[in-house]
């Protein structure tokens, strides 16, 4: 009776932690005898409730995910929403064409490239750093205090976000009003297209560094404390075991985060930018999420927008692929194993 | 100090002056915000204006801003709307959720593999806005609050780590449970789920919040602004009406004739449209004086 249901444990899948090495694969082979071993018929007598329960999530993602990326094939049509997407002519890859050689497309795509640049440097690294001066608060308290302020703000929407960053910096925020008051001139920071890249990290950073440190964080717990004693008697100073224990610790987690974030390169949150594109002007704050929305949603032409969209999901899908395999070519794991 | 290990070092007294520092600017930077816009909203109108905009040393506090706020009517229907698309919208998502984890949680069972790549292949590329508009329109759920819900109701994360945590639960627990008769679904409601309520509770909070939060589907899914949440609003009264001010008094950049027509006509007739404008102007005292 118990040996139908062999419990493989975690074995073979994406989500399991890494380095359960032997067992991974004793696991594998169990897994694959009971299941060849097994007619479908009964199978399913001992499943079907599983199935069960996974088919909502499945079907909701199903519906709301894979459906819709079939509805990409209107990039390649001259689509109207009038006579549906049976009946629009094909168009072939003019839609595309058009694109490459539209300027305001080629804007918001420096526009995106140049903020998730800028926010690969500035913000990056600050959970990191955060991070590692959390760990080396040594007293409890003080450190599960200051770790709960610094997590509040993810909860916060980006409208509030934003809000607040007006209150501070806006014409008549309260920087601007200090400085009038000191008989300077004031200044609107929410408004000035030159600062907006600076501004738009800050907010980032203010809203979700400090949540970030949270995946850091459980590495750093993960570090084996010999080490450091070792080294320590061994003398190496504070910063020896930052250098060459600490942040090796952190290496893996670091390229992990580092490749989904390429892969995220072309998306730089769009309710940040569509919330602050009419203060600051198209001109800076226009990114290729904003770009798609307002060419179609509001002008109506959906294939081109489409087309857009579909540019920016398979240059995506490049860029992680690229430096998943870069990755492996550093000795790390990336996100997919080398199989 | 007390639980620093014997073969540390001892943190010098600049160093841990340094440290102090730093954990207190982080600290302030975060709370400073916050704890002025919540000081504002409470003060009185006259205190307001005598600070130039923002109340810093608390001084005169009312009610008055929140009185004047809620009576105007709006404010007070998209708050019920963002709890109604809260709760619910928790609700359906924890259900499925739970039920998914639980039902991929054993490798080798039916299906098992490739459903956990349907799941997991979501991570790697989104559908995309126009064609996930064209399919919440093709499904008549165009100003329905189901498209402020159904959207986004699994999330591939919350799942996956739910159903890590369900796979470190003993074997041996739920095969006794199944040896004396018991169905998954009772597995799951009496021990599986009796011992995960830490995990339920925080995916649920997950949910929650992004529900809460969520601005964009409204925005791309919603033309009736009496079905508005609380998010949207607060961006038409605050963000939006700010930035026409800001225009109004020479600043640099006319933000609100940048605005396209769409949105334009979205906004709400004028009457109600200045009312609240000026009552969240007062509670967050945004409006320039010079």
């Amino acid at each position: 009776m118990l040996s139908d249901r062999v419990r493989t444990g975690p074995a073979g899948d994406l989500t399991s932690p890494a380095g359960a090495g032997t067992s991974k694969d004793v696991g594998k082979k169990a897994a694959r005898t009971s299941r060849t071993r097994q007619p479908l018929r009964s199978r399913l007598k001992r499943d079907w409730q599983l199935l069960l329960m996974t088919f909502p999530a499945i079907a909701l993602l199903v519906v709301f995910h894979y459906v819709p990326l079939l509805g990409n094939v209107i990039a390649f049509q001259d689509y109207s929403p009038y006579v549906g997407m049976k009946d629009s002519p094909w168009v072939g890859l003019s839609n595309f064409q058009w694109l490459l050689l539209d300027e305001s497309f080629w804007d918001a795509t420096l526009n995106t490239l140049s903020i998730t640049t800028f926010q690969l440097i500035f913000y990056f690294p600050v959970p990191i750093m955060l991070a590692v001066l959390l760990d080396s608060v040594v007293r409890p308290r003080l450190r599960l205090f200051v770790q709960g302020i610094v997590y509040m703000p993810h909860f916060f929407s980006w409208v509030l976000v934003v809000t607040l960053f007006q209150q501070m910096f806006g014409g008549a925020g309260v920087l601007s009003q200090t400085l009038r008051n000191q008989g300077y001139s004031g200044f609107d920071l929410m408004t000035n297209p030159d600062t907006f890249i600076a501004l738009v990290t800050a907010e980032t950073v203010w809203k979700d560094a400090g949540w970030g440190t949270i995946i850091f964080l459980a590495a750093l717990a993960a570090i084996n404390q010999n080490l450091y004693e070792a080294a320590a008697v061994d003398g190496a100073s504070r910063w020896r075991r930052l250098w060459h224990i600490t942040l090796p610790g952190l290496r893996p987690i670091i390229v992990l985060l580092l490749i989904l974030r390429l892969g995220e390169a072309l998306n730089v949150g769009f309710e940040q930018f569509f919330l602050q594109r009419d203060a600051v002007g198209r001109d800076a704050a226009e990114v290729l999420d904003t770009f798609v929305y307002w060419r179609t949603l509001l002008t109506g032409e959906w294939s081109y927008g489409a087309a857009a969209g579909l540019v920016k999901c398979l240059v995506g899908l490049i860029l992680i692929l690229v430096a998943n395999k870069v990755a492996h070519r550093f000795g790390e794991d990336g996100i997919y194993k080398r199989s | 100090m007390t639980t620093l290990p014997p073969w540390a070092e001892r943190p010098s007294r600049a160093g841990g002056l340094l440290k102090r520092l730093i954990l207190t600017l982080i600290t302030v930077c975060v709370l400073f915000p916050i704890y002025l816009v919540v000081l504002t909203s409470f003060s009185t109108q006259e205190a307001v204006t005598e600070s130039g905009g923002l109340v810093t040393v608390p001084g005169h506090l009312s009610l008055a801003a929140y009185e004047e706020l809620f009576v105007g009517g709006v404010v007070s229907r998209s708050v019920m709307v963002s709890l109604g698309v809260t709760l619910v919208g928790t609700a359906i998502s924890l259900t499925v959720t739970v039920l998914a984890a639980y039902g991929l949680s054993r490798p080798g069972s039916l299906m098992h593999r490739p459903l956990l790549f349907l799941v997991l292949l979501t991570f790697l590329f989104g559908p995309g806005m126009i064609p996930s508009y064209l399919l919440i329109s093709s499904l008549g759920l165009i100003d329905t609050y189901w498209a402020l819900i159904l959207p986004g109701a699994v999330a591939a994360f919350n799942l996956v780590v739910m159903r890590a945590f369900f796979m470190n639960i003993p074997a041996e627990v739920t095969d006794s449970a199944r040896i004396d008769g018991a169905s998954e679904f009772r597995i799951l409601m009496k021990l599986v789920l009796s011992m995960s309520k830490g995990v339920t509770a925080v995916i649920g909070l997950f949910y929650a919040v992004g529900y809460w939060n969520s601005f964009f589907n409204a925005v791309l899914y919603l033309n009736d602004n009496a079905k508005w949440p609380l998010q949207v609003v607060l961006r038409q009264y605050v963000l939006q009406g700010q930035s026409l001010i800001v225009g109004q008094s020479g600043d640099t950049t006319i933000a609100g004739q940048s605005l396209p027509p769409a949105s334009r006509s979205r906004w709400p007739s004028s009457s109600r449209c200045s009312r609240c404008c000026s009552s969240t102007r007062s509670s967050s005292g945004t409006s320039p004086r010079e």
